[in-house]
């Protein structure tokens, strides 16, 4: 597989999990917002843009954040950001991924323009969870499980980990007691699973160990960055080497194993800090693996022609 | 003509020759048929289906860049049709042709013996901005130069076929050809089955077995990969339908690294060798080591490697001097010279402005002549005497003066014209064809139809993508359909001796599903069917 058309395949991944994942984040948000009654908009509106690394100076309202998190087309933290970006990688990487993953980005590009600012965002939402779905549907339905699959399944599964990290610092933002576990289990789709897991009520070590080190469901944590490791340990199959994607997974087998093999009450305690070193785990490794698949532009040697 | 109003109503074909209808508008042969079945549309109908037609090329992303912009190709919703009898002298003609131009170019960059032997002036090839003596005397592997060309015909006012232009050196168009076809078999699914339509799908088949043939000796299962320019640019959305429809790798040229004479490509797991490299950039851009130093879309040390023998570049560098439009005057000739047969499709008659007589007949007829320079493409710079301002002539009358070797003057060549859906309903349109042959080296094969480029504005004579043109499906008729069913019926059922395997399902969907709903419709009965 050509390297720049692996680059392309990882970060369509990484996008449309990304769009998934902040429209999830962002419907959460809207909806403490409505329920908190003594929450302090403002400073709670700055510091969802924090954990999206979003910048924010003066005070940030509603719309504010909307504009920034749901609707801006240029930045890829948006999702309409990322579905742009995503669709504009598809058309580099056009021969290689499938007529019907390239149409359904395509599609989802130019329906875009009919949601606007004022249109009701939980609509929004709903259509881009189902847009991300349906692509990602298509991916696993139409694509064969070599390197073309490899390097999407790795950008989906970083970026979920990642995504996942940030939802959960939304627990403890400023200004507001912040969504409660049973909404943030819904967030990620697991409440249902979780009940039938846990057969328990909701209790906040019992979910949030479910979102973080569930070995079988396929939105926690653990299980997203174990899924990168083994999608790596694939990508370089026999001809393995030692060095750089080693490291790579060192990267994420460590954030994983200290959730892991920490106590829960631990984490929790210390929540912000535990999800940034996540965040930044999976940012060493996505750095990793460009240096090591993704060669960097201009590597023309001249002196090598023997003329 | 019927007397309520259809979507033909009005449509009176101009002094060109339609290709629909003759001037008393009697409708001809071979359109009859899309005549009947547009006649019993409405026009309301004609155009929705128009509608669904651009939207599925915006949902399929069948694009082209229009000054940094990605738009819609414009395809006409009524299809050009073109006669077996009519194919039957297009398809040798472009055949012939394309060995013409590749006898010329074997012999140009060879012994140049159409120059020693007085056909062609030696300083018309010096002097050619495309005559490359870099690959002088590289003899390709398989003696292929041209592996695609792309031959412009027009048809005149009398319905003679003409050649307009030659295209040798990057010939674009083909995946237009490709997703018209499509798109108009899913909207007029029933003329199809109907028409007896030569198929255009083979292509890519045709043209990935061309480029393997054309591999460097010794290379048994080559590596071949598409070199695009890029996503920007115009055609990418070609680029990109051909390599994944060849099944081939969609390059650019910073994905490609050469080595000791050998060409490689940068993947996941290191280098891989390439053998064939089907480039869509210009020669100017391939090279920087030869050509344009600041050029970023080719790969520096390409040509070094081709001139090694260690890759195949498809179509060959330097082709560009035989599709000059000043070479383009002596094809005649050169067709008698190389093959010794008379040429199937004639050229439009052209001056030669550098020979003074030529000239000066021109500079004083210029105001009713079409004039254009030898290297352009896609319309640029081309001249319409009859629609040009006072002061454009004299213009162009400076220039021609100022570099005679740079223009051509040709008749105002009136295109056949092509009913065509406008907003006013169905009109006549100026069109012209492009079909393309491949050259595989034992034969040239000529794509059944081709690329119909139409006009859409009234009397434009250019009908250039670039310019504003739009493009129809072209159907060549007297694709034999074979009809009569393979085999006997009763070896049909029974797959010769085989039972077929059941389908199987939930088992308590089939049994209990049955039993609950005998019984509850057992008890029904017994109450007397009150429930109803």
């Amino acid at each position: 597989m050509l390297s720049r058309i692996a680059e392309s395949l990882f970060w369509i991944g990484r996008y449309v999990e990304r769009a998934d994942n902040t429209a999830r984040l962002l419907d959460v948000h809207l909806n403490v917002l409505l329920e908190d009654p003594w929450v302090d908009e403002p400073s709670a509106n700055a510091s969802i843009l924090t954990v999206m690394s979003a910048e924010a100076d003066g005070p940030v309202s509603r719309t504010d954040v909307l504009h920034r998190l749901a609707f801006d087309r240029e930045a890829t933290s948006s999702i309409a950001g990322s579905l742009m970006a995503a669709r504009e990688n598809a058309r580099r990487a056009r021969e290689v991924i499938s007529t019907e993953v390239w149409e359904s980005l395509n599609t989802t590009r130019m329906e875009l323009s009919r949601w606007s600012q004022a249109a009701r965002p939980h609509e929004y939402f709903v259509w881009v969870r189902e847009r991300t779905a349906v692509v990602r549907g298509l991916a696993s339905a139409t694509t064969s499980r070599d390197d073309a699959w490899h390097f999407l399944e790795l950008g989906r599964s970083l970026e979920r980990a990642d995504m996942i990290a940030r939802l959960l610092m939304t627990r403890s933002l400023d200004g507001t007691a912040g969504p409660d576990w049973t909404t943030l289990l819904r967030t990620c789709s697991a409440h249902e699973a979780y009940l039938r897991t846990v057969r328990a009520l909701v209790t906040e070590e019992r979910a949030a160990e479910f979102l973080l080190v569930d070995r079988l469901f396929p939105r926690s944590i653990a299980y997203n960055l174990d899924m990168a490791e083994s999608i790596l340990a694939d990508i370089e199959g026999s001809s393995r080497s030692r060095t750089l994607a080693g490291r790579a997974q060192l990267a994420l087998g460590r954030a994983r194993t200290n959730l892991e093999y920490s106590a829960v009450r631990e984490i929790l305690d210390d929540l912000p800090f535990q999800m940034q070193a996540v965040q930044k785990a999976c940012a060493t490794a996505s750095d990793i693996i460009r240096d090591r698949y993704f060669l960097p532009d201009a590597t023309v040697v001249w002196n090598q022609e023997a003329l | 003509m019927s007397e309520a109003a259809t979507p033909w109503s009005g449509y009176t074909p101009a002094a060109a020759w339609d290709e629909a209808m003759d001037l008393h508008g009697t409708v001809r042969e071979h359109y009859r048929h899309v005549y009947a079945e547009i006649d019993r549309m409405s026009g309301d109908d004609l155009y929705s289906r128009a509608e669904a037609l651009a939207s599925t090329y915006l949902a399929q992303g069948v694009t082209f860049d229009h000054a940094g912009e990605e738009r819609p190709f414009p395809l006409d919703i009524v299809p050009r049709v073109v006669g077996s009898d009519e194919w039957d002298i297009i398809s040798p003609g472009v055949a012939q042709r394309v060995r013409t131009l590749e006898a010329f170019l074997a012999d140009v960059y060879g012994s140049q013996r159409c120059v020693t032997d007085g056909l062609v002036p030696r300083r018309l090839i010096a002097s050619s901005q495309y005559y490359y003596r870099q690959v002088a005397g590289v003899e390709p592997a398989n003696g292929v130069r041209v592996h695609v060309g792309g031959i412009d015909l027009v048809r005149d006012q009398h319905g003679i076929w003409r050649v307009l232009e030659d295209n040798v050196r990057v010939p674009s168009g083909v995946s237009y050809v490709l997703s018209n076809r499509r798109a108009m078999s899913q909207m007029f699914p029933e003329m199809f089955g109907a028409m007896g339509i030569r198929p255009v799908l083979e292509y890519s088949r045709r043209l990935r077995s061309a480029l393997a043939k054309s591999a460097p000796e010794g290379v048994d299962d080559p590596t071949i990969v598409v070199l695009t320019p890029g996503v920007y640019n115009s055609a990418y959305y070609e680029h990109s339908l051909l390599a994944r429809t060849m099944g081939v790798e969609l390059v650019e040229g910073r994905d490609l690294e050469t080595v000791n004479g050998r060409v490689y490509m940068r993947t996941t797991a290191g280098r891989r060798r390439v053998d064939v490299i089907y480039r869509r950039v210009d020669d100017d851009y391939l090279d920087p080591v030869q050509f344009r130093p600041d050029s970023a879309l080719g790969a520096p040390g390409l040509v070094n490697a081709a001139r090694q023998g260690n890759v195949t570049i498809a179509n060959a560098i330097g082709n560009g001097v035989a599709d000059d439009k000043l070479i383009y005057t002596y094809m005649p000739e050169l067709t008698r010279y190389y093959l010794e047969e008379e040429p199937i499709l004639p050229n439009v008659d052209t001056w030669r402005l550098e020979e003074p007589a030529a000239r000066e007949e021109v500079l004083d007829r210029l105001h009713e002549l079409v004039v254009k320079p030898v290297d352009g493409a896609g319309g640029k710079g081309v001249l319409i005497g009859p629609k040009a301002s006072a002061a454009e002539l004299a213009a162009a009358k400076d220039q021609i003066s100022a570099d005679p070797r740079g223009w051509i003057a040709q008749p105002v060549v009136q295109l056949s014209t092509v009913p065509t859906l406008t907003e006013d309903g169905l009109e006549p349109r100026h069109v012209d064809l492009r079909p393309f042959a491949i050259n595989d080296g034992d034969d040239v094969w000529v794509l059944p139809g081709g690329l119909t480029r139409v006009a859409l504005e009234r009397g434009q004579l250019i009908v250039n993508s670039s310019q504003g043109g739009g493009s129809k499906d072209t159907w060549v008729l007297g694709g034999v359909r074979d009809r009569t069913p393979r085999q006997a019926p009763e070896a049909k059922v029974e797959f010769g001796g085989m039972h077929a395997v059941p389908q199987t399902a939930h088992p308590e969907d089939v049994v209990a599903g049955q039993q609950q709903q005998q019984q509850q419709q057992q008890q029904q009965r017994e109450d007397g069917g009150a429930s109803c």
